[in-house]
């Protein structure tokens, strides 16, 4: 890797994020400096880096990137069918606040108001439950503009909160920045969709969850944006007493997408569910780094990511569980399936299982295989056209992971885009 | 009726005509001369290995059969040119030897899409859903199937004979001019042989026909054929009618062997 490449890149970005800072509270600046120091002693990744082996992400932010802002989108556009959900909009990063409409028991607040309502909360939690020390986390604390999603205690939400997020310009930079914070007793469904209106885009998103006692939180994430764009992006999920926490990541679309998912499983009774689902085409490439932290006793964590790669396209897959010393009766299950439709899509896949406790039941499996041809011909000899074969056999591969949906409003359109994609409209 | 005056005559359904197919760069099949009309069942036995599934997966449409010579007419379109869904879509229907597991596709809800795949080559409405269930319910009696089954995987853990079963069951379903059974018998014990023997018998008609690849007689009991041909190695060295197959129980392939490699040593 050429080293004066990622020095012009880190000054490239470092000018991006200095124009952005405002007059903002001296707490919030505190945080935002020491960010910009872990941002200035860390270098973009190459594949030297172990955690980046088979993602050469930065010769691909080599580009013009511009800050994006705010402007007008059709949220009617972005609608899924069927599914009666409150639509949040937020381009290039960017709410209009004024126009967010909630329900009774789930507040939306940028952070300054944030920090007067709820200091606790901020204090405890805003850029500390990701981790700076990675370059792309702290440059998005340097400078985006985070927003709070809270629960009251007790609040049981009935409608999905869709965030639309939408690139719009021409090779924009985004870094979205959210905390979300999971009540007590709290149970809510969050759907986030990524969008492109613009040639290209670099999207760094950092999202930060709380799941406090009790509470319920599912979170679906559907990724479709163009092949011009590149996407990075860390969740960090902190889990307390009896919470529960699901994750469906569908990925569509993209010239290089990173999920980098990290859940601290910090208490007994908690149940951690990460599904990931990956369709490729052409040349695009995924990466889905996922780790798995159990930190205390008694807590289940449930893992299934499944991948169809065609063409040339290339899949990574790293799941990392963590179970602590004293995290006995852990129950933590592992699987990656991959489905590879062309001699030339790869996929590398490694669980890395580090397991410190000795009454656990830990299991984890990963396959690697080609259309099932027998069952292709099985369906077209009853009248199947090949494509409806195929579509209705990656359906059935998908299954596990589509069926851990609970509205049907959602697996529908889910599956829409499972048939789009196989039939190239996506 | 000689091959010349059949191949006059009117109402031909299946016409093959000197077919020779490679599998994996061997001639498996020989030279198959057969003709098949409307309301007739047509009997193929022969020893393993002879040849009987590979005229079955070349008629479906299955890849990996290369077709080296001759031709095969049905209904008087050259068959060998379409597509295998198209194949079934014309009418043809293959029982498989060995059914395969699909899980998590649903038997039914593949049924209906192939249903209405079918209905839109010939240019028909979808079915309604409460004509399919309606039909599901006819169809799961007239073979005795499970309505447990219907409503699983396509054979995920079905056993020997439900799986052939359900080949029986989709055959009905979607009642093809043309059906193959490669062996629908083997594994089958006596109740299932008859319930599948008496589904073939209902869904018999004037304008359907059925080739019926089996290696016992006692199949033959229950679905009687018009003709029985012996297959071996990739030709039909013998053809009769339903007293060949009374005569290859009683005496083996033995003779017919003999027979054949005597002519040709
Ligand atoms: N996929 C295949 N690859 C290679 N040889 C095959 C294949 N399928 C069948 N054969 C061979 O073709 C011959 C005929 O097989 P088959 O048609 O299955 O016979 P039958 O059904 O009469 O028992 C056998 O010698 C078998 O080994
Ligand atoms: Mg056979």
């Amino acid at each position: 890797m050429n080293t004066t490449i990622t020095k012009d890149l880190k000054e490239h970005f470092f000018e991006l994020i200095l124009t952005s800072s405002a007059s903002e509270e001296a707490w919030l600046k505190e945080i935002r400096t020491e960010a910009l120091k872990s941002f200035k002693s860390l270098d973009f990744p190459t594949t030297r880096n172990e955690e980046w082996k088979y993602t050469r992400i930065t010769p691909l932010l080599n580009k013009p990137f511009k800050k994006g802002e705010y402007s007008h989108v059709q949220t009617s556009n972005y609608k899924i069918a069927d599914l009666d959900a409150i639509i949040i909009p937020v381009v290039n990063g960017i709410i209009n606040l004024k126009e967010v409409i909630l329900p009774k028991g789930i507040e939306l607040l940028n952070i300054h108001i944030a920090k007067e309502k709820h200091p606790s909360y901020i204090e405890q939690y805003f850029s500390k439950i990701t981790d700076n020390k990675n370059i792309f986390t702290a440059l998005n604390t340097v400078s985006a503009t985070p927003y709070i999603l809270k629960t009251d205690n007790n609040a049981i939400i009935e409608k999905p909160i869709h965030f639309v997020f939408v690139s719009k310009g021409n090779e924009v930079f985004v870094q979205p920045r959210f905390l979300i914070i999971a009540g007590k007793q709290s149970e809510f469904n969050v759907i986030t969709s990524f969008h492109s209106d613009c040639k290209s885009a670099f999207l760094n998103v950092v999202v930060e969850v709380v799941a406090e006692e009790n509470s319920k939180l599912e979170w679906t994430k559907i990724q479709s944006e163009n092949n011009e764009s590149i996407h990075v992006s860390s969740e960090d999920i902190y889990m307390s007493t009896n919470s529960t926490f699901t994750l469906h990541t569908y990925t569509f679309n993209g010239a290089m997408v990173r999920n980098n998912v990290n859940v601290a499983i910090d208490a007994a009774n908690c149940e951690a569910n990460l599904n990931g689902l990956y369709l490729l085409d052409g040349k695009q490439h995924v990466d889905n780094h996922t780790k798995i932290a159990h930190m205390k006793a008694h807590s289940n964590s449930n893992e299934i990511y499944k991948g169809i790669m065609n063409d040339a396209s290339t899949g990574v897959f790293n799941g990392k569980i963590h179970v602590y010393q004293n995290a006995q009766k852990t129950n933590a299950f592992q699987s990656n399936k991959n489905i590879l439709l062309s001699d030339n899509a790869t996929i590398n896949t490694k669980p890395e299982l580090e397991i410190y406790a000795d009454d656990v039941k830990c299991s984890h499996g990963s396959t690697t295989g080609q259309f099932d041809e027998d069952a292709v011909f099985y369906l077209r000899a009853r009248g199947m056209g090949e494509q409806s074969a195929r579509a209705l056999l990656v359906e059935a591969f998908a299954n596990d992971v589509t069926e851990s949906l609970k509205s049907e409003a959602l697996k529908k359109h889910i599956l829409l885009l499972i048939h789009k994609k196989l039939s190239k409209e996506l | 009726m000689t091959k010349s005056e059949q191949s006059k005559g009117k109402g031909k359904m299946l016409e093959i005509r000197n077919l020779h197919a490679k599998v994996g760069g061997t001639p498996i099949l020989r030279g198959i001369n057969l003709t098949i009309h409307p309301g007739e069942i047509h009997a193929i036995m022969g020893p393993n290995g002879s040849g009987k599934s590979t005229l079955a997966s070349v008629l479906a449409g299955r890849e990996n059969y290369e077709v080296t010579e001759g031709e095969v007419l049905f209904n008087g379109k050259n068959l060998l040119a379409l597509s295998p869904e198209d194949r079934a879509r014309e009418g043809i229907f293959l029982a498989f030897q060995y059914p395969i597991e699909i899980p998590g596709v649903s038997n039914i809800n593949f049924l209906r899409t192939a249903l209405n795949e079918i209905r839109q080559y010939k240019g028909q409405e979808p079915i309604e859903a409460k004509e399919f269930l309606a039909l599901v319910k006819e169809k799961q009696k007239l073979v005795e199937f499970d309505a447990k089954l219907a409503n699983r995987s396509v054979n995920e853990g079905f056993s020997g004979g439900e799986k052939k079963r359900n080949e029986i069951f989709q055959m009905a379903m979607l009642e093809p001019k043309f059906a193959i059974l490669d062996e629908t018998d083997s594994g089958l014990d006596i109740d299932a042989l008859r319930i599948v023997a008496n589904g073939v018998n209902k869904l018999k008609n004037d304008k359907n026909a059925f080739l019926v690849i089996t290696h016992y007689q006692r199949l033959l009991d229950y679905i009687v054929p018009d003709f029985v041909h012996v297959l071996y190695n990739g030709r039909i060295v013998k053809s009769g009618t339903k007293e060949l197959a009374l005569e290859l129980e009683e005496k083996g392939y033995d003779w017919v062997k003999a027979e054949v490699d005597g002519v040709s040593a």
